[in-house]
């Protein structure tokens, strides 16, 4: 038997046949995915059940020296769930169950497959009072994959959602099955625990140190009631000033913001979301009237800041709707296709951000559009660069692509850096990166993968 | 439509995924039945129309058997269709049809498939069965064949016809249609099958001919009212065939009847009951209320939803001729067996259903997940007959 066919066979054993392939057709999907990223090379593709078939996964591929890439949604667009060096692609999201959720200390155990459409639809149905942080991504996207980048979502009050992980169950890449986090060492998932804080070992390593299979995920109250306010302005200079004024109020679950340059009407305008909650109407008048007064103390009468009182129903849609249908972008060019440069910035980089994001579309013949998000207390923005395009048409593939790679080269002269970063953009970001702190990624990767099998060709500089 | 009719608008898929969901997101499981099944990203609504993409326009890929296994275990649903929040929506159903035109006409559709297509062509029915004993159902029956005059044809189609479980509910239904004293007949011999399935499997040019051979018949009798067994029936009659014939699923007939005190279902019918919606009933033709107001009307009758039901009513997995192909195939995972699992989790004692495709495909997967003795498949007509003074 040859090698290939020994590993299609092993994969079998494991998972069943019906769950592995290396035919052409599934090989194809698995090698590309909804962004610019060119397609590249997948052996196979299994979708198991339980931990034991993903350690048993991770023995083999360290037996036959094969790669291996887990899988959630796969829809970060930016090519990270498309293997580099080929080998198996694990698509995780059969391992779907919901296994607890603890109303007290609220916090919910799950598999690394569950979706954020399921974990959001159990909650409303079992659980009204609680709810999760929960991104714009299509709801396909895995509440793992998400927690695994540094996501964000409904609730970024309290952070990015990596904050809200209180542990994980890993299978390493030798194959150990390791808990961290209070689990680690109580029967309970409440916290990462006053412990070496491990899970930082994970997390924002693209699936490079190991295959999460479970995590622990805090939960926050649902209040009954969800409204909005909307502030427009025409100079991004006030962002930071308004951004700082509302988190000031700590009145706001969500603060997102957003410029588009089609319709006419909406161009040049800087729109400023703010999720509110509560639980009688009288907290959301409350709560409006305060942010209302914020446009009064920004700005003067030639650079105001405006508070939109008749707010158009496809707006509140946008902002309200769980979750937003962010997708809508990949279809602004009739084309399916759609990648955004998130680049992770301190806020008062917003305005230039702003200004030379709009020179970087206009270079590549694109309209400008962009969906930014405030994490904490306005102690970081996510900006998103947005960029759809046509994938029947190579030219317009590759205008993406370009005005992806001049952004994240924006974001990190900025200060910033790009968010679930590409190959191209990791390696921006090696560059700049103290030469040191490289070095110790370099060193923790070996140590936990010496064989280099996981997601091999990720955060190699 | 021919696929080349869609070439700008198959790639617009982001394979977003929407579409393998219910409209809440239900976490009791994807509603998209053969990723349900499959769970690879190759069998869902967006991989295949990222394949059709690649191997029938593109040219990627080169088209072959299992490209043909993948396009060929979609039920056409319709869930994609519904729940794809593009504006070409509509269209994905229409494409994966059209895709299947593709693959008949270069020869490539699974061999069940092609013996589905041919026994339909050489006997009117995918069985092989003969024609004359599409008679048999209704035999030791006062069921009679349609006369000139009657109000009303009785169209049976192939399955409530030929298969053995199903056609109690075609007895069932003949026996509620003749104690509401409304002239009726049924064809027999002289029907052929409706070709809806055919159609979903992409043989257009054996559709048009079996839609003219039925339509011959029906005007050769003349015609004009026309009540279906099987929802399949319905929405290729409604739809798909001349608008001169005035078509009724036969939920609606009855929901009509009860409505007019025609029918009398004061003898009642004890039980707990929860309704499977089909998708070719729901889904294609928007009729979620009539099996409802029926099974509400008749005292006694306790009706519990599933989890997901009406507009995210989760396929039996039977549709686009799967109840015969058996692409999907069996096992745990199997739509099937896992609407009955859902059907018994409510505590109905009854899983009612108002088409003959899902009465076989539960039927059997009742009997996989050894739930004889808990819960019955009953057809909505033979709760009806039940329940009839
Ligand atoms: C329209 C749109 C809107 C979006 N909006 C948001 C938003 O509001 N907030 C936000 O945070 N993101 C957003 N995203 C980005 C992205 O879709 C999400 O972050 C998503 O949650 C990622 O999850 P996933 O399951 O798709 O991850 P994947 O893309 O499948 O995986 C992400 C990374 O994690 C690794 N990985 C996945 N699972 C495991 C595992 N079990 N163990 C180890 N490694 C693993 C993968 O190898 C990969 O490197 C958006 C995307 C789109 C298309
Ligand atoms: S069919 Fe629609 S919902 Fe499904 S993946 Fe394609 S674009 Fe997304
Ligand atoms: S029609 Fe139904 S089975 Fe076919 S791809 Fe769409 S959702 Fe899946």
């Amino acid at each position: 038997m040859g090698r290939e066919e020994l590993i299609y066979n092993s994969l079998v054993d494991i998972a069943g046949e019906d769950l592995v392939s290396n035919e052409p057709e599934d090989l194809y999907i698995y090698s590309r995915d909804g962004g610019t990223t060119k397609p590249r090379r997948v052996d196979y593709v299994v979708s198991p059940k339980t931990v034991e078939e993903v350690q048993k996964i991770v023995i083999l591929a360290n037996k036959e020296n094969v790669p291996i890439t887990p899988m959630g949604g796969g829809l970060t667009l930016n090519g990270l769930v498309i293997p580099v060096r080929g080998g198996i692609v694990i698509d995780m999201k059969r391992m779907d169950r919901i296994i607890e959720v603890n109303e007290s200390s609220r916090y919910v155990i799950i598999e690394a497959g569950v979706s954020q459409g399921a974990l959001m639809s159990y909650l409303k149905k079992n659980y009204p009072d609680l709810q999760h942080s929960m991104p714009e991504a299509p709801s396909i996207a895995t509440v793992v994959g998400n927690l695994l980048i540094r996501g964000h979502g409904s609730l970024s009050q309290y952070g990015d959602n990596s904050n809200m992980l209180n542990g994980i169950e890993v299978v390493l890449p030798t194959g150990e099955i390791c808990q961290v986090g209070s689990c680690s060492t109580s029967p309970h998932w409440f916290s990462k625990g006053p412990l070496p804080d491990l899970a930082g070992l994970f997390v924002g390593w693209f699936g490079t140190t190991g295959i999460v299979t479970k995590a622990s995920l805090r939960l926050y109250p649902r209040p009954e009631k969800r409204d909005m306010v909307l502030f427009a302005t025409q100079n991004p200079d006030l962002i930071p000033d308004v951004i700082c004024k509302i988190t000031q109020t700590r009145m706001a679950d969500n603060i997102g913001m957003m410029e588009q340059e089609k319709p006419e009407y909406m161009k040049g305008y800087q729109f400023i979301g703010v999720i509110i909650s509560g639980d009688s109407e009288e907290e959301i008048n409350y709560k409006k009237k305060v942010l209302g007064k914020i446009p009064q103390a920004c700005g003067d009468s030639e650079n105001k800041v405006t508070l939109l009182e008749e707010i158009p129903p496809s707006s509140k849609e946008r902002f309200l709707e769980e979750p937003p249908f962010a997708a809508v972008a990949a279809d602004f060019r009739k084309g399916g296709g759609f990648q955004y440069c998130g680049i992770m910035m301190p806020i008062e980089k917003v305005p230039e951000a702003w200004r030379r994001g709009i020179e970087i579309a206009h270079k590549h013949g694109m309209l400008f559009q962009c969906a930014n998000q405030v994490m904490s207390a306005g102690h970081e923005v996510m900006f998103g660069f947005n960029y759809s395009f046509n994938r029947a048409d190579e030219k317009d593939v590759e205008r993406a692509k370009k005005a992806m790679e001049d952004t994240n080269k924006l974001g990190l002269e900025l200060g910033g850096i790009p968010w679930k970063a590409d190959l191209q953009a990791q390696k921006q970001i090696v560059e700049k990166m103290d030469p040191n702190t490289f070095e110790l990624m370099k060193k923790v990767k070996k140590l936990l993968d010496p064989n280099g099998i996981m997601n091999p060709g990720n955060w190699e500089g | 439509m021919a696929l080349k009719d869609y070439k700008d608008i198959i790639h617009r898929c982001f394979r977003c995924g929407y579409c393998k969901f219910t409209s809440d997101y239900s976490y009791l499981g994807f509603n998209c039945p053969v990723y349900s099944k499959y769970r690879l990203e190759s069998y869902s609504p967006g991989g295949m129309m990222w394949l059709i993409y690649a191997s029938l326009v593109k040219g990627e890929l080169k088209p072959s058997k299992h490209l043909s296994q993948i396009l060929y275990s979609c039920t056409m649903c319709r869930n994609c269709s519904q729940e794809c929040k593009f504006k070409f929506n509509e269209d994905i159903v229409n494409i994966l049809k059209a895709a299947r035109e593709e693959m008949v006409d270069k020869q490539l559709v699974p061999q069940i498939v092609g013996q589905f297509l041919t026994n339909v062509y050489d006997y009117g029915n995918p069985y092989r069965e003969l024609k004359q004993n599409r008679d048999n159902w209704a035999e030791n029956t006062e069921i009679k064949h349609y006369e000139k005059g009657d109000e009303f044809l009785y169209y049976v189609g192939c399955v409530g016809s030929y298969d053995t479980v199903s056609q109690k509910a075609a007895r069932a239904l003949g026996s509620v249609l003749l104690k509401s004293g409304l002239p009726f007949g049924f064809l027999g011999s002289r029907e052929v099958c409706d070709g809806n399935e055919v159609d979903m499997l992409g043989e257009k040019g054996l559709f048009e001919f079996l839609k003219e051979e039925n339509t011959q018949i029906f005007k050769e009798l003349g015609v004009k009212k026309i009540v279906t067994l099987s929802p399949h029936s319905y929405n290729a009659l409604k739809n798909n065939y001349s608008n001169e014939f005035e078509v009724f699923h036969y939920t609606q007939l009855l929901r009509d009847l009860v409505k007019s005190g025609k029918l009398d279902v004061s003898r009642g019918f004890k039980a707990k009951v929860t309704y499977h919606d089909p998708c070719f009933l729901g889904r294609y033709n928007n009729e979620y209320d009539a099996p409802r107001e029926i099974l509400t009307a008749i005292p006694g009758v306790e009706l519990v939803e599933m989890e997901r039901t009406k507009e995210n009513s989760f396929c039996c997995g039977g549709g686009g001729g799967n109840f015969y192909t058996d692409i999907l195939g069996s096992g745990k995972d199997s739509p099937s067996r896992i609407r009955v699992r859902e059907a018994h989790d409510t505590g109905a004692n009854i899983l009612a259903v108002a088409c003959p495709v899902c009465m076989m495909m539960l039927e059997d997967a009742l009997k996989a997940e050894g739930l004889e003795d808990e819960l019955a498949i009953k057809d909505i007509s033979e709760v009806m007959n039940a329940a009839l003074l």
